[in-house]
């Protein structure tokens, strides 16, 4: 009986997803469609980098937008500005407003901000910091309300369940908290684990949940969060902050004077270990964006056939070729990128251990080296 | 390839998600860090070394329990040894008593032999003297009646009296 119920979720699991990616499909056609009518040949780049790049609004599909709270600080003109993203106008880019026809024409002066490759940006070209609610805020925004969400629920489920066997959303969180406390962070912290081990956690969890969340192709899913380069930045940088707040003197000695080797060796050695203080967390910071971003874009480009099969709407027997090819493919890969999500929040957090837990060892040279 | 580089959004970091990342990751861990793993972390060590203790004394609760039917094997290996020495040593004096009442019997049974024997002995002795007495009576009487007979003839004197002197002779 167990076993029959396992396959009843496993299949109600593979049709969720099936219908995910089906709407994934579904959701780029209505916004190809209109586009198609238009242009001649169909090129799924501007598409596709649009999906991957953040925005001021939350494109849904045609001209439907989600409109996001902006906040501008102009330091050009030194004023705020702050508004919903629906109140600025849209140009388009130049060659595209040519092909329209009907657009206005670039060339004019705009004045104010508008929206430009759904960003704000200055008519008169000053230089903006935008403090905005972007797609990608926002995204975050959700992933880190479903976190606390998901997690307060385990910590009170853990007090009230205390002396009894763990059920529900728990028992979902709990092997996984146990698997990253016992088999990521103790063996590489040792005895340092408690104190790490609530940051590490938080870690995971936050590009685990991000991850997943770009993968459901509608809102408020689909945003590129992890994929970009400012949010993997800034988790490389608090990994980068943490190992060398918490170095120690073993560790300075191993960038600047490597002991047990000739002094020659001992200065080739210092710039070389220098870099690699940086070229850590910058691999880090690559790794968690490139595979993000790789993996939306294969997804995008998969489904981007059928309208490259079908000559943007043209021919219907060859979209539907397109789909009887894009939609195996799209639903192979997206299972990878399931396997991916987890892959490479494990591996941001553990590579993040194995750093920390080396610049804290404590080393014996006699013996070492 | 500088400007191309920089001016590709893709891999350029923007200040203002830069900014709000650091915001919500960093509410995120202190939030997550104090109202959600510290307690989840800490219940789930406590179930760990509540599940070890509780293993630990059903190992502890079994060993004990091997011991314990040790010792009652021991206990009653010894009583079965104690039963079986008891009734050895029951055996050994019935056997002993046996012998004993045996060896008695037979004492008392050579002594009425020997009682018989010379109960009979005595008798014997005695039916042979009083065989003797009436043997001796009856000769006597024989000769007497003889000698009676004998002594009225002459001749038959002189014989008896011959022979007599004889007989003495040959004695």
């Amino acid at each position: 009986m167990p076993a029959k119920l396992y396959s009843n979720s496993r299949l109600k699991r593979f049709s969720l997803l099936f219908i995910l990616v089906f709407l994934n499909a579904l959701s780029s056609f209505c916004q190809e469609g209109e586009k198609a009518a238009v242009e001649k040949k169909y090129n799924p780049t501007p598409t596709i980098l649009e999906h991957i790049a953040d925005a001021n609004d939350w494109h849904i599909m045609g001209h439907v937008h989600i409109p996001l709270p902006v906040i501008i600080y102009d330091m050009t003109a030194g004023n705020w500005e702050i508004g919903m993203s629906s109140k600025y106008p849209v140009v388009e880019e130049h060659e595209e407003a040519s092909a329209h026809g009907h657009e206005e024409a670039t060339e004019s002066p705009i004045s104010g901000y508008v929206m430009k490759e759904g960003r704000i940006v200055s008519g008169e070209g000053h230089q903006l910091l935008d403090l905005s609610i972007t797609k990608n805020v926002f995204a975050m925004m959700v992933s880190a309300f479903l976190l606390l969400l998901v997690f307060i629920t385990v910590a009170k489920a853990c007090k009230a369940n205390a002396g009894k066997a763990p059920k529900g959303i728990q028992n979902l969180m709990e092997p996984i908290v146990i698997f990253m406390k016992d088999e990521v962070v103790e063996p590489n912290l040792g005895k340092h684990a408690p104190r790490f081990l609530p940051y590490l956690l938080t870690l995971f969890f936050f590009i685990l949940f991000n991850n997943l969340m770009g993968l459901i192709p509608f809102f408020p899913g689909g945003a590129n969060v992890t994929g970009n380069i400012a949010v993997t930045m800034v988790l490389a940088l608090f990994t980068l902050i943490i190992i060398n707040v918490n170095g120690n003197k073993d560790y300075w000695k191993h960038i600047f004077w490597m002991p047990g080797v000739p002094v020659p060796v001992r200065m080739i050695l210092a710039p070389i270990e220098i870099i690699g203080v940086i070229s850590k967390p910058f691999a880090l910071m690559m790794r968690l964006f490139a595979n993000i971003t790789a993996g939306h874009i294969i997804v995008l480009s998969l489904v981007s056939l059928i309208f490259v099969f079908g000559n943007a709407g043209e021919s219907a027997v060859m979209s539907g070729a397109g789909a009887a090819v894009a939609v195996p493919f799209t639903l192979f890969i997206s299972l990878i990128e399931l396997l991916v999500a987890f892959l490479q929040a494990f591996l941001f957090t553990m590579l993040t251990s194995v750093f920390l837990g080396m610049a804290m060892a404590e080393h014996h040279h006699e013996e070492a080296h | 390839m500088h400007s191309i580089l920089l001016m590709n959004p893709l891999i350029t970091p923007d200040p203002g998600l830069v900014i709000w990342t650091i915001i919500i990751f960093g509410l995120l861990v202190v939030l997550l860090g104090k109202f959600a793993f510290k307690p989840i972390v800490a219940s789930l060590t406590e179930r760990q070394e509540a599940i070890q203790t509780a293993l630990d004394s059903a190992k502890k609760a079994k060993e004990e329990m091997v011991a314990l039917q040790a010792k009652n094997e021991d206990l009653l290996k010894e009583a079965k040894e104690e039963r079986n020495r008891m009734l050895a040593e029951t055996k050994e004096l019935s056997i002993k008593i046996l012998e004993e009442s045996r060896e008695k019997a037979k004492v008392e049974y050579g002594r009425l032999i020997e009682n018989a024997r010379k109960d009979f002995q005595t008798e014997k002795t005695a039916a042979l003297m009083q065989l003797k007495n009436e043997a001796g009576k009856l000769a006597i009487e024989i000769s007497e009646k003889l000698l009676k007979k004998e002594l009225s003839d002459k001749a038959a004197q002189e014989s008896l009296v011959t022979t007599l002197v004889n007989e003495a002779k040959l004695n």
